[in-house]
């Protein structure tokens, strides 16, 4: 299987953001960045805020401009697809974004929001309305949720109905950006169940970032680890979460507390030992 | 358990319509009734009027209501009724044209300045901001002069000198949501932008437009019943504004002829903007309920046995809650959100409080601290610092500064118009009485001691110019400034990364083992738990599930929630191996 032709190839990728209050200065947000997707696997992005994970998903999208490098989606290069590709590509192409209070529209139903993307590729109302009624069903709601509005539901339910109209057009990737950082722990453990079963059933690609170790771990193949749009390590995710060869890895590592206080104790003395802070006295 | 079970709320089974909701409101349904009989009057004119507008009675001039003027003469003789009713044609008519017009104008412009990029939206913020500088009613008076008395022109014109104002609503609210995630999951779903713009963006920001719109049509009516009341109508044209006008001149003799007129414009101006009201609340789903729903609460679990043991140690203890209960007003009843909770906290010892959200444990470290919203009572219970009880109603003013409190968004708690320095001082100055010197070399030690090194320099910055970790260094410094005994720390290192996260719970602990402080710590995260607190009460639903040392919780944790909870963790967690063909191995 490690031998697959990639489903998504990130070649020396290169962002850059208008400086703010800066006459045509730009910030390099990803740098020289290549990872690559295979078919049917979880990729999962780590880093802390300002590392460019979430760019990195927003340029695979079309959402961010790349200034340099490329994005080879199944051998077609579409860093710089026009508009009118990128719509095709939606049927291959899908996202999950973080905030479930602010990735449903408010004033749609769930159904309208769910049977969208069918509707735009033209497939008729009854059709996409029974395609929302079996996504219910694979994502655990009910289905006369399909009539109700967002804001009758919790962040984990939100969550499984932008999972739902992700997997409407049966995509081949879907990018999750941070999609269980806003949830509580045991809704998370859900969501992340339940996104591993879909791919299992489905054989879906997830590219995944978070700031989040723990999360990463439990859902990757293989890890990419970013520092300041820097790619620093990308390996297998027992390699980078048990043995990585970067310092920083190893220091986001440590850095996390583990829930268990005689462990932590320990950690937290090694931790110091081999990042000594600036603040302790 | 269920903390996150699938099942959507137990609201209503299925919506009522927008029409529906539009009717089942009083205010709406009257102002719907009195414009659609405005309407049909003026479509009837024709029919229903009594006599012709213009047929004067000389025996009628300034006549007070009688059998055959039923609302009485005018100063020419006509029948106010009549004219009543034909006038209604006039104020339609220019409403219809201005708000048109307006709309048109101001929606496509705005949404165009919006979206179109920087240069048309600068010329066309341009255009708006000279049109609005331009007065119009000078204009409008100038349009009669030259143009004589044409209803349609002028308000036209009006309809374009009114539009900035929907142009700068439009503009502002499309460029607040064109980033959100929803549009950019639809621009991903591959949905046009002709779509995405009307579907996703006009229909979400339409409540703010609809009630304009109620404003400018209510305008129009005024300005155009102004003008005809400043002489400039035509004798020919049946008006409101011009009846009001001719009703002056004979105000003494038939007071009359100005009440009718007036009359009906009020009621017709108030009825249109009323109705805008109305639309808005019918249309925008879910405006009443608040965005997130929270507090909402299920009958919660009592306490169990190995708290109690826990508690033996408690009246001694620095702070300490017993059987604290707080509730909102929810409809007629309360509601409980924390119910009969207690714990306590010694000096030099961490307490941590964990739950997930809606477990009540910020809103019992809120009513610690005296800082519940206005609408929560705190309905039962006691809360006692160094054995004294404290005062639980009322809103905070009488929380001895023992106390010190670190927030959860370390950026939105500091002010962002004045210096991190004066923030730090002022409160200084004002409660201990020191001098701004004195203050500030107090600041600078404290900036230090909480491991900032250029603290010359950061006192002197605004808060967006420092990051996420030294905003919440400054916030420990203004806590530790007055001394506190009991430190309550609310989620301090949510919102900041891992190696950051690291460094502040260091830096809480050793100020907290250094003065032998009491901290209250709330959290969602075992880890940090592990890390910092020596004794943890686990909240779930408004009530302390289970209580005790970190090392029994973490190790024989005897509530089925904690023991779940404890599960959820992903730490050690076993990894995926892609070779085996995914899933956990």
């Amino acid at each position: 299987m490690t031998d697959q032709q990639p489903l998504l190839d990130v070649r020396n990728l290169c962002v850059d953001y208008p400086k703010r209050g800066a006459w045509r200065q730009k910030a390099r947000v990803l740098d020289g960045v290549s990872i690559d997707v295979r078919p049917g696997e979880t990729v999962g992005l780590v880093g802390e805020s300002g590392s460019g994970k979430s760019t990195l998903g927003r340029a695979v999208l079309g959402l961010s401009p790349v200034s340099e490098g490329e994005v080879h989606f199944d051998g077609e290069d579409i860093s710089r697809a026009s508009a009118a590709r990128r719509r095709e590509l939606a049927s291959a192409l899908q996202v999950v974004f973080q905030d479930p209070y602010g990735s449903l529209n408010p004033a749609m139903t769930i159904r309208d929001t769910v049977t969208e993307p069918l509707r735009t590729a033209g497939i008729s109302r009854a059709e996409a309305v029974q395609q929302a009624e079996i996504l219910m069903d694979q994502v655990q709601l009910p289905s006369d949720s399909l009539d109700r509005y967002p804001n009758e539901f919790s962040g984990g339910q939100r969550q499984r109905v932008a999972i739902a109209r992700a997997l409407i057009r049966r995509p081949r990737l879907i990018v999750c950006d941070e999609i269980v950082s806003a949830l509580d722990l045991s809704t998370q453990a859900r969501i992340l169940d339940l996104l591993m079963e879909i791919q299992q059933e489905s054989g879906v690609s997830l590219l995944f970032t978070s700031h989040d170790l723990g999360v990463i771990r439990a859902v990757s193949h293989r890890v990419a680890v970013l520092y300041r749009g820097r790619l620093v390590e990308f390996d297998d995710v027992r390699k980078v979460t048990e043995d990585p060869t970067d310092p920083y890895t190893r220091r986001l590592l440590m850095a996390s507390p583990v829930p268990d206080p005689e462990r932590q104790r320990e950690r937290r003395v090694a931790y110091r030992r081999e990042f000594p802070g600036a603040v302790t006295a | 358990m269920s903390i996150e079970t699938p099942q959507a709320a137990e609201k209503t089974s299925v919506r009522p319509g927008a029409w529906k909701r539009l009717i089942s409101n009083p205010l709406g349904v009257t102002s719907v009734i009195v414009l659609l009989l405005v309407i049909l009057m003026s479509i009837l004119a024709p029919w229903i009027a009594p006599h012709d507008p213009r047929y004067a009675l000389l025996d009628q001039i300034n006549a007070s209501p009688n059998a055959t003027y039923w609302l009485g003469g005018d100063v020419s003789g006509r029948d106010i009724l009549s004219r009543l009713i034909w006038g209604g044609r006039t104020t339609l008519v220019a409403a219809l044209i201005v708000i048109v017009v307006a709309v048109v104008i101001g929606i496509s412009t705005g949404l165009v300045a919006a979206y179109a990029g920087k240069i048309s939206d600068t010329v066309l913020s341009w255009i708006a901001d000279a049109l609005l500088a331009i007065p119009s009613i000078i204009v409008l008076i100038a349009v009669y002069a030259a143009f004589g008395p044409r209803i349609a022109l002028s308000m036209f014109i009006f309809g374009i000198l009114i539009s900035p104002f929907l142009f700068r609503l439009v503009r502002a609210l499309a460029i607040s949501v064109k980033n959100e995630a929803y549009v950019e999951a639809a621009r991903v779903s591959g949905v046009p932008p002709v779509r995405i713009i009307f579907r996703h963006i006009l229909v979400v920001i339409r409540g703010p437009i609809i009630v304009m719109m109620a404003d400018i049509t209510a305008t129009a009516m005024t300005i155009q019943a102004s003008l005809e009341f400043l002489g400039l109508g035509s004798i020919n044209t049946v008006t409101w504004g011009g009846m009001i006008e001719q009703g002056f001149i004979a105000i003494y003799q038939a007071p009359l002829s100005v009440v009718w007129p007036g009359l009906l414009l009020t009621v017709t101006i108030g009825s249109v903007a009323l109705l805008g009201n109305a639309v808005r609340d019918a249309l925008v789903p879910g405006r009443a309920s608040a965005r997130r729903r929270r507090h909402s609460v299920k009958t919660p679990t009592r306490t169990g046995g190995a708290w109690k043991k826990h508690q033996d140690t408690g009246p001694s203890a620095f702070l300490t809650v017993k059987d604290l209960t707080v509730s909102y007003p929810h409809g007629e009843e309360l509601r409980n959100v924390v119910e009969g909770v207690s714990f306590s906290v010694d000096r030099g010892e961490v307490l941590g409080l964990v739950g997930e959200s809606g477990s009540g444990k910020s809103q019992s470290v809120f009513a610690v601290l005296g800082l519940l919203p206005e609408a929560a009572q705190v309905t039962g219970g006691q809360i006692t610092l160094d054995g004294a009880p404290l005062p639980l109603d009322g809103q905070g003013r009488h929380r001895p500064r023992r106390m010190a409190y670190v927030p959860q968004e370390p950026m939105s708690n500091l002010d962002p118009v004045y210096t991190v320095g004066y923030q730090l001082t002022a409160p200084m100055r004002r409660v201990l009485k020191l001098s701004m010197r004195q203050a500030r070399a107090h600041a600078m030690e404290l900036l230090s001691r909480v491991g900032i090194h250029e603290s010359e320099k950061v006192y002197e910055l605004y808060p967006h110019q420092v990051s996420g970790g030294m905003a919440q260094r400054v916030l420990i410094a203004g806590a530790i400034s007055m001394d506190p005994e009991l430190l309550v720390a609310d989620e301090p290192t949510t919102a900041l990364d891992v190696t950051v996260q690291a460094d502040i719970l260091d830096l809480l602990r050793d100020l907290q083992m250094e003065r032998n402080m009491a901290m209250l710590m709330v959290t969602h995260n075992f880890g940090v738990v592990a890390d910092i607190c020596d004794n943890v009460a686990v909240m779930r639903s408004g009530a302390v599930v289970e209580a005790g040392g970190v090392d029994k919780i973490f190790n024989a944790p005897e509530h089925p929630y904690t023991q779940a909870l404890l599960k959820a963790s992903l730490e050690g967690a076993p990894t995926r191996d892609f070779t085996t063909g995914g899933g956990h191995d």
